[in-house]
């Protein structure tokens, strides 16, 4: 099935709470609303049509003004995928884990945790999984600073980068 | 007179902790183990040693200048993760990648993965106390190894392919040696087999150890050779075929369990062995009937593919690599997220330790071939 | 030697009048300690060279060859090296007990060499299994104990089949006194008792394994397995002391072979070519040790092919399997001698035919392979 026809049955059950599917190129998505993502997942998994019984992928996005959670859905019985996106504020990002409907969550759920500081409700096991564990801050934020130390050791360090003097631009 | 209600040994849990540094663990990794004597309650596994934040990296330098990281991500198979990002730059600005380029590439990718395959079967060996096949196994992959460096100057990382194709085309006389380099692999993977894999001791130590069913590895997100040896038929390379490898004809063996249960360590370990047959006979295929042509399609200095966002997935010796990647028009991409194969095995580690013993840990992980660098990037 | 002590002191050698007790016992001390440092260890040396030598040759590697010529002064170098290390002893660790554990391994091995054509030298390899023991709990590193536990189970289990896989020869011969069990033997292999009948012959293989498992060689190296334990009950060890539990090991693979060759392959039974005692003692000499090395570069060759067995795999091995079958060995010798009380010349005929036959086809199918394969061959053995 094509990924906009899977959108379109998504549309037709769950009316309002399928925001919009954007047909941007090279791969179309679907907003979805965050909180009915349970359901629409479950919905996805269990409908013999569709059945999508892999995550195949799951990452966390961070843009200037609002933080996304990609989910990229596959199917091995139809050979056929699609994507889901969520938006989701940036200062407490939180949303229900998919743990329970895709075992594969876990570890990508405690990554996006880790990275982009988004937080899953109902994971079994939510901590930094990359990072240590007291590191402050999440890292692939974009307004992330990184720390001038951990635990006295510094991170900061002479740049190795030697000009030489005869290469610099004489001014004309 | 029972005394089945009291206990009359008193037993305690020991943690033990393996790793980081390790002889066995494949790369650096730590496993907190809570173990009743030999037999594990749970294994919890603790990566990010070996983070270095290469996703990051990626929003610094640029589309071009990412390509050399990419051999970082997994540096024994690097000719996959190279492909990966180029395919997904290439779907991101609709470029085609001529003919010839594309035989390159899948000459060069099954090449790598036949090396990556023998590093894995000989580390299992290692693993349960063979000494001989590992190095009998890194002889072979010498041969592969100096057959790449003629072609792209490195042995590990190799930074062969461009965005738009690769880098530099065969060079004269290699085509001849590589076919020889063939000829010589095939009985040997017979002996390996002769000499290691039927063995007694071995099939006792593999077999019946941590089956996995198909349903949970799909549930898992378990990928590649792993997931074909619970018996799902899924190869990226024939179900949605990418570059050259509509191309050429090869089967996707799957496991069957004759040695065990479908699934155990024995099928996952055996599916290296028939993976690189397959792999020789498309190389032949691709070796034999090379189109002429340019290898690299005319990509500009300062790439700007338009904004957008794409996932492109890859067959690589440890399964499927997800590359998803978020563009937004300018020259550094917004956000690059690599999903691989260990990364997903690891995750089900922790549920297959219980029960098992810790002789059968080393066994698990050696079976699901685990690479520290690809699970922490 | 008692009578050649004697003679010594009647001629003065050791003063005027000494105490016959104390002298004997001196000498004997002296003439042991000259075995030990002047055989044991170098022997226990040599042998790690030359285990590193087929392992290499067989991995496809060309093993130490800078030390001397051929690297046959590798072991010296190991063990200067190990000497000047710095003894790291764990905080936590019990440092009594650390000290005292390789000592007692290593004088489980010693002990047999001063004795071995005397008596049994199963007794004196129970030293071992405390050594081990004492080693993995001393060090206070979990998988230091684990590994000693490992050890001292599989050690104690394979005591029983290697026990009674000496019987049938007890049996054939009446008598326990190894020079006694090697004049009944004759220097044709089809009068050895390896072949004098069939349980005899399944007996010695139940006994080389047995004996491989002893001494914590692959496929029984678990309680040391590189790749589980880091080193096993001998992790924290650093310097001499690790290197003696190697010794030990090394040396067992000697006291294994000569306790298999005094047995079962003929001991020092050499072919009547001449009348004189001497040339006949270098001879019989040569015919042990050619026995024995064979047998430890067998060791050796095992090693590096075969994979490691499971600790619960090991022992149902042992129990489920050889210890029955040792029984049925011993079971069936005594019908056989009490059928045969002379010895059945024949059936060594016949069982020496199948032992030929089963050699030749071991060389075929290695040829086979060979050429299959079609490797260069490189057949040097020093380079």
């Amino acid at each position: 099935m094509e990924p906009l026809r899977i959108y379109e049955r998504l549309k037709e059950r769950f009316g309002e709470r399928v925001l919009e599917t954007i047909e941007k190129k090279p791969d179309p998505f679907v907003l979805v609303d965050p909180d009915a993502l349970i359901e629409i997942c479950r919905y996805l998994r269990e409908d013999p049509e569709l059945a999508m019984d892999c995550l195949s992928n799951e990452t966390g996005v961070d843009y200037k003004d609002h933080v996304e959670v990609v989910y990229h859905l596959f199917s091995y019985g139809h050979r056929h995928g699609a994507v889901l996106k969520i938006k989701l504020p940036r200062e407490e990002p939180r949303v229900a884990t998919v743990e329970g409907i895709w075992k594969s969550a876990n570890w990508m759920e405690r990554e996006i945790f880790d990275l982009v500081g988004v937080n899953f409700e109902g994971h079994s096991d939510l901590r930094r999984i990359l990072m240590p564990e007291d590191w402050p801050g999440h890292p692939l934020r974009k307004d992330f600073v990184e720390p001038q130390e951990y635990h006295g050791i510094s991170t900061v360090r002479e740049s190795p980068i030697v000009r030489l003097e005869s290469h610099k631009k004489k001014p004309a | 007179m029972s005394d089945a209600t009291e206990p009359t040994l008193r037993t305690e849990e020991m943690t033990l902790n393996m790793g980081p540094q390790h002889p066995s663990t494949h790369g650096v990794l730590r496993f907190v183990i809570r173990a009743d004597g030999e037999v594990m309650r749970e294994a919890v596994p603790d990566v990010g040693y070996l983070h270095r934040s290469i996703e990051k990296i990626a929003e610094k330098v640029g589309y071009h200048g990412f390509m050399p990281y990419t051999d970082r991500v997994d540096y024994v198979c690097a000719m996959f993760t190279n492909q990966g990002w180029g395919m997904a730059c290439e779907k991101l600005a609709g470029i085609e990648v001529p003919r010839r380029g594309e035989y390159c590439r899948v000459i060069s990718t099954e090449f790598n993965r036949i090396a990556s395959h023998l590093l894995t079967v000989g580390l299992m060996g290692m693993d349960i106390g063979a000494m001989t096949p590992f190095l009998h196994a890194l002889r072979e992959r010498e041969m592969i190894n100096d057959l790449i460096e003629e072609l792209c100057g490195a042995r590990l990382t190799f930074n062969y392919m461009r965005i738009g194709g690769v880098a530099w085309d065969l060079p004269p006389g290699w085509r001849e040696k590589a076919l020889a380099y063939l000829d010589h692999l095939d009985p040997i993977l017979e002996e390996y087999n002769a000499l290691f894999s039927y063995n007694k001791i071995c099939i006792q130590r593999l077999a019946n150890v941590a089956p996995i069913s198909a349903e949970e590895a799909i549930n898992y997100n378990l990928v590649g050779p792993n997931l074909r040896a619970c018996g799902v038929k899924w190869d990226v390379r024939k179900d949605m075929p990418y570059s050259a490898y509509a191309d050429f004809e090869f089967d996707v063996p799957i496991g069957r369990g004759q040695w065990g249960t479908i699934g155990d360590s024995m099928d996952r370990y055996m599916m290296r062995i028939y993976e690189m047959k397959e792999s020789a006979k498309i190389l032949r295929q691709a070796l034999t009937r090379m189109p002429d042509g340019p290898v690299l399609a005319k990509v500009v200095r300062n790439f700007r593919p338009p904004a957008g966002e794409c996932q492109v997935r890859v067959e690589s010796a440890r399964g499927d690599q997800g590359w998803y990647v978020v563009s937004d028009g300018s020259g550094y991409p917004w956000r690059v997220h690599v999903r691989t194969g260990s990364f997903a095995a690891m995750g089900i580690i922790q549920k297959l330790s219980r029960g098992l013993m810790i002789a059968d840990l080393v066994v698990l992980i050696a079976s699901l071939d685990v690479i520290a660098p690809e699970i922490d990037r | 030697m008692q009578n050649w002590i004697n003679r010594l002191i009647a001629a003065g050698e050791f003063g005027k009048n000494p105490p016959r007790d104390l002298v004997y016992a001196a000498v004997i001390f002296g003439l042991s300690a000259v075995v030990f440092l002047g055989v044991a260890f170098p022997f226990a040396g040599i042998v790690s060279w030359v285990e590193r030598r087929v392992w290499a040759r067989i991995q496809s590697r060309v093993g130490p060859n800078r030390v001397g010529p051929n690297g046959s002064l590798q072991w010296l170098a190991d063990g200067a090296k190990h000497v000047l290390k710095e003894d790291i002893i764990p905080d936590e660790a019990d440092a009594r007990l650390f000290k005292l554990a390789p000592y007692l391994v290593v004088l489980g091995f010693v002990l047999p060499w001063a004795v071995m054509p005397f008596s049994s030298a199963l007794i004196l390899a129970e030293l071992t299994v405390v050594g081990v023991l004492m080693a993995g709990w001393a060090s206070d590193n979990k998988w230091s104990l684990i590994g000693g536990i490992r050890s001292a189970a599989q050690i104690i289990s394979y005591e029983i089949p290697a026990g009674m896989s000496i019987f049938p020869v007890v049996l054939i011969t009446g008598t326990l006194s190894m020079q006694g069990i090697i004049r009944a033997q004759e220097w044709e292999p089809y009068h050895w008792f390896l072949f004098s009948n069939p349980f005899c012959f399944v007996a010695a293989i139940v006994l080389y394994i047995s004996a491989l498992a002893e001494g914590n060689r692959t496929p029984f190296d678990l309680p040391e397995a590189e790749s589980e334990l880091v080193a096993g009950f001998a992790t924290e060890y650093s310097g001499m002391r690790y290197l003696l539990f190697f010794f030990a090991e090394w040396g067992n693979m000697f006291i294994a072979g000569a306790l298999i060759t005094t047995l079962y392959l003929g001991g020092w039974q050499a072919p009547g070519l001449s009348a004189s005692p001497l040339v006949m003692n270098v001879l019989q000499l040569l015919s042990f040790n050619i026995k024995v090395l064979f047998l430890v570069f067998t060791s050796m060759w095992v090693r590096a092919t075969l994979p490691r067995v499971r600790i619960d795999q090991m022992m149902s091995l042992c129990w489920k399997f050889f210890v029955p079958i040792a029984f049925i060995n011993m079971i069936g010798t005594a019908v056989w001698v009490a059928i045969w009380p002379d010895g059945n010349p024949v059936a060594g005929y016949v069982m020496f035919a199948l032992g030929v036959a089963i050699a030749l086809l071991f060389i075929q199918r290695v040829m086979y392979y060979l050429k299959r394969s079609r490797m260069e061959m490189y057949l040097h053995p020093t380079i």
